[in-house]
């Protein structure tokens, strides 16, 4: 590819925002990527539902709350978010229990967004 | 094909490190080129040179360090990863270098195809 081309990024998160690392220094290369002006969407999937859960609280577990930079993403030009309808309905969860507009989609038609992607990263 | 190579897990803990050596190995020989691997959350760990596998284990360490000097494949350690594990200049193997985010990215974009090990 060429300097300066843009590229279809996707970004699967598929792990719970606490317990393991993967999703908050994932969010760090969906914020670098938006740097480099590539064309970057977003989708939750298994237990990266999770991650957009409204009103996290990690007090008790003496993390960093770093949800609310879901919502800054809209400021990097990162507002193609998908979540998996089957992940979020097998958690009974809604779209009203997320802290973002995210277009709820079902897993055939997240394959086919996947299918059209250049750069496929999954955390 | 130009391949960049994404590796998110620590060495032995995990088989992420040598599937993607593996992979690596293999598609030099059938003619690829590795634009860069690059070593993000735990797999900056692979970096170490202070690693000492028993005799009869193989050294994932140092079999990165040799593809890097016998095929000049750029290996790529994530600085704010790094940091966060303890992992800085002082310890790195040869042929590792300490770097940040966008050469993953910049690597995703001019590369054919970018692999991802791990989880």
């Amino acid at each position: 590819m060429e300097a300066g081309s843009v590229r279809k990024f996707m970004f699967v998160n598929r792990k719970a925002p606490y317990g393991t690392i993967y999703a908050l220094e994932g969010l760090e290369v969906v914020l670098i990527s938006a740097a480099f002006d590539q064309d970057v969407s977003l989708a939750f999937l298994d237990d990266g539902v999770y991650q957009l859960l409204k009103g996290q609280d990690t007090k008790a577990i003496e993390e960093k709350n770093f949800s609310p930079t879901y919502r800054a993403l809209e400021d990097y030009d990162v507002d193609k978010l998908f979540v998996e309808r089957e992940s979020l309905e097998a958690r009974g969860l809604t779209p009203a229990d997320l802290l973002v507009d995210a277009k709820v989609v079902p897993a055939a038609e997240l394959a086919a967004l996947m299918d059209s992607t250049d750069v496929l990263i999954s955390f | 094909m130009k391949i960049g190579v994404l590796v998110n897990e620590g060495p032995y803990q995990h088989q992420a490190s040598d599937s993607a050596y593996l992979f690596c190995r293999a598609a030099i020989e059938a003619g690829h080129e590795i634009d860069r691997v690059f070593f993000y959350h735990d797999g900056v760990n692979n970096a170490t040179r202070f690693t000492e596998p028993p005799q009869d284990d193989r050294n994932v360490v140092v079999r990165w360090a040799k593809l890097a000097e016998e095929h000049g494949v750029d290996l790529v350690v994530c600085v704010a990863a790094a940091l966060r594990r303890g992992i800085v200049d002082d310890v790195l193997a040869k042929g590792f270098r300490i770097s940040g985010l966008g050469q993953l990215v910049e690597s995703a974009i001019r590369s054919d195809r970018l692999v991802v090990f791990g989880d």
